[in-house]
């Protein structure tokens, strides 16, 4: 069982866990991911890093409640306990001294990104931030990224905060010489930046979190198209060339047991099943 | 005069099953297994040949068939189940999966003159009447004071597992996965194998004093080196759990799965209860599994139990080469899966969402014997076809792991990814042994259980001098 040591709440419907977990700890990397799973009848939900603290034996994750499991784990409070917490899994992402990185970040992904920002940071680079959200008031790690961050730009969906969409990342990326970009977040936000970098050359690192099952390379469900190759984003990944993915069948294979989520769902919110 | 012999019944006293028509509405067990009745008439048509007989050296694990089943027959159940746990730590799991017809069935000697006894139902049987009754288990040896990590929790792993801690030594055995057993979970479908009967015999084997640790991924959490520096030796049996694609067109299309997921979801998740579980699977109304192996037939058979119409097996070659047990060849058929033989696939059409809505395929031919013995297909040219589905589960096998193997510096390893090791199971570096899939490639449960004992030994020798 892994306890549930901290409990915050972001923004609405937007949670930070911290959970104990000390071998796991010592180990995970920035880019890494966990797999949890909440209980006995629970399905098994990758998500990507955000914070480590080896003294107190936690590792951090942000979780957008947006279906049965998410919205379970967001009605668990502090000193809850779930049954299964599995990782290291993945490839840590590649942290050097590359020049000037762009880290860009959409929704809840932003937390995952600030590990890998503050990690850059550290490692001498000049880091320029971009954190996204559909609105204002679903912004999140603003000033934590701003702790880490050289310059740090903010856009939203609907303009309320910052730049309206990610349109100005043309003029930017015009402007400034970068080195190196990461993108995280929504299909379409990786997707975007990689077209934006591709015609100046930028090496564009994604991190794809399609659907998994057991995150160590037996099922196959993370299959994602590589450079025309067949990779599994849990085993292989999850960070890859942006230049070279297949967002479409990545977006068409994220989908796929959409009509089934919305069922559990459903089942779920009227009471089908009790925590 | 002396008493006449009484006739031996030369036909095997048949398992009841579940009906096929009912059956394929439910994931319950088919075979149900003898009364005492039924396996004490089994037992009696057993001629009793002359110890080692044929039965026990066909045996992975030598187990003393014929003093177990003279047991039975003597109505000592208690005392045949102790017979049989002298060898093996896991009977009501080997007397359902075990391939019992090329293994101790195949030279018994009742078979040259009728039907061979049939072995693997005594033996569920008395594991089953053991479990019911609660297992007794065995006093604690005195601790050799040194400890021994074992990698995966599936048929080898325990077995190396069970044997060690019997022997004294500290085991605690480290499993990826959140359920203990590897394939015995993953794969084989609760309705050949119970889940409650591997989580019981998992659980015998934690009372023999073994420690469990899930989700714990070794080359991840921790390191073989790692591991060293915390234990006298390290066994490794991480099985083939990695799945083959065929490599053709439109492979990634929604609808398509490998074997390994459309079965993980469907045992490790129980998806078949879904939405009380919460893993969804889809299930279309035409669906193809491809292979020919155990794996196509589990594979098949859940599809048909999810509620799909229609379900095909396409295998390249014919029923003869097919690689499934027979008796599950049998269970398909009579639960109405469809077979289409010496077919392929070239490559699968989608639709305008990403989801496989066709599925090209060419006829084979059978060519002359390849290294498998088996003859080989050829395609016919001008043959293809398109096969309407709108489901395909990939069978066509699984390869080693490849965790261990990538994160352990100086492990010797095969071009197939399989571990090298000697005849013992001790691997190119001190103090590691591996054993099962891992070493073999994809084999049987039985044959990952022997190998895990094997190494145990070995392991004992090796702690014993250092």
């Amino acid at each position: 069982m892994y306890k549930i040591v901290t409990k915050r709440e972001l923004v609405p419907h937007i949670n930070l866990f911290e959970f104990s977990a000390k071998e796991v700890a010592v180990k995970i990397k920035p880019g890494q991911f966990v797999i949890l799973r909440i209980d006995e009848n629970g399905e098994r939900i990758p998500l990507t890093i955000a914070g480590a603290d080896v003294e107190k034996g936690t590792i951090t994750v942000v979780c957008h409640e947006v279906g049965k499991t998410t919205k379970r784990l967001g009605s668990l409070k502090e000193g809850d306990r779930i049954l299964d917490l599995l990782g290291p899994l993945g490839k840590p992402v590649e942290i050097e001294k590359f020049g000037t990185v762009l880290c860009v970040g959409g929704g809840v992904m932003v937390a995952p990104l600030h590990f890998q920002a503050k990690a850059f940071h550290e490692a001498g680079n000049k880091v320029i931030g971009v954190i996204g959200a559909r609105t204002e008031s679903q912004l999140i790690f603003e000033s934590e990224m701003r702790d880490v961050c050289d310059e740090l730009c903010v856009a939203t969906d609907d303009g309320t905060k910052g730049y309206k969409g990610l349109d100005f990342l043309k003029d930017l990326l015009k402007e400034r010489k970068i080195d190196r970009a990461i993108a995280m977040g929504p299909v379409v936000t990786m997707k975007t930046v990689s077209e934006l970098t591709r015609p100046h050359g930028i090496p564009t690192i994604v991190s794809l979190i399609p659907v998994m099952v057991d995150g160590m390379g037996m099922c196959g469900a993370c299959r994602v198209t590589v450079g025309g190759k067949t990779m599994f984003a849990c085993v292989d990944g999850p960070d890859f060339d942006g230049h070279q993915v297949d967002f479409e069948e990545l977006m068409a294979r994220l989908k796929m047991y959409a009509p089934q989520e919305k069922l559990a769902f459903v089942f779920y919110e009227k009471g089908g099943r009790r925590l | 005069m002396s008493k006449p012999k009484p006739k031996i019944r030369k036909e095997v006293v048949p398992m009841p099953k579940q009906n096929p028509k009912e059956r394929i509405h439910n994931f319950n067990e088919v075979a149900l297994g003898y009364t005492e009745e039924q396996a004490v008439a089994e037992a009696e048509r057993c001629l009793q040949c002359a110890y080692p007989s044929s039965c026990i050296k066909g045996c992975p694990v030598e187990v003393d068939v014929t003093a177990f089943i003279k047991l039975i027959r003597e109505r000592k159940f208690d005392e045949a189940i102790k017979k049989v746990k002298e060898k093996n730590s896991l009977p009501a799991i080997c007397g359902r999966v075990c391939p019992q017809e090329e293994q101790c069935q195949a030279n018994c000697v009742m078979g040259k003159v009728g039907d061979p006894i049939s072995i693997g139902r005594l033996e569920r049987f008395v594991a089953d009447w053991e479990r019911e009754r609660g297992y007794e288990i065995p006093q604690k040896p005195a601790a050799i004071g040194k400890r021994v990590a074992v990698v995966g929790a599936g048929p080898a792993g325990l077995t190396a597992a069970a044997d060690l801690t019997k022997l004294g030594y500290e085991v605690v055995v480290f499993e990826a996965l959140h359920k203990p057993g590897g394939v015995l979970v993953y794969g084989i479908p609760e309705f050949r194998l119970p889940k409650k009967i591997v989580g019981a015999e998992a659980e015998y084997i934690e009372k023999l004093g073994v420690t469990i640790k899930m989700n714990a991924m070794i080359g991840k959490l921790y390191t073989v080196k790692e591991l060293l520096e915390q234990f006298d030796a390290v066994f490794i049996g991480t099985g083939a759990g990695l799945p083959l694609f065929m490599r053709i067109p439109g492979e990634n299309l929604c609808g398509i799965y490998s074997a390994n997921e459309f079965l993980i979801r469907v045992n490790l998740m129980k998806t078949y209860a879904f939405p009380e579980y919460d893993t969804p699977i889809y299930v279309g109304e035409k669906v193809a599994v491809i292979g020919g192996g155990n794996v196509a037939m589990d594979s098949a058979r859940c599809a048909l139990r999810l509620g799909a119409k229609e379900v095909k097996i396409v295998y390249r070659r014919s029923r003869e080469e097919m690689p499934a047990r027979a008796e599950e060849i049998k269970n398909a058929e009579e639960e109405g899966v469809v077979f289409e033989f010496l077919t392929n696939p070239k490559g699968f059409i989608g639709n305008e969402r990403g989801w496989v809505k066709a599925m090209e395929c060419i006829r084979m031919r059978l060519g002359e014997p390849d290294a498998s013995g088996r003859r080989r297909p050829v395609p016919i040219e001008g043959s293809e076809f398109t096969m309407d589905v709108d489901n395909v589960v990939i069978a066509i096998g699984r390869t080693p792991n490849p965790m261990i193997q990538q994160t352990t510096e100086g492990l010797q390893v095969t071009r197939w990814g399989t571990i090298v090791v000697d005849k013992n199971g001790k691997t190119s570096i001190e103090g590691v042994y591996a054993g099962g899939d891992i070493v073999t490639g994809e084999a049987t449960v039985i044959s990952a259980m022997g190998a895990g004992k094997k190494a145990a030994k070995a392991i004992h020798e090796y702690l014993m001098k250092k």
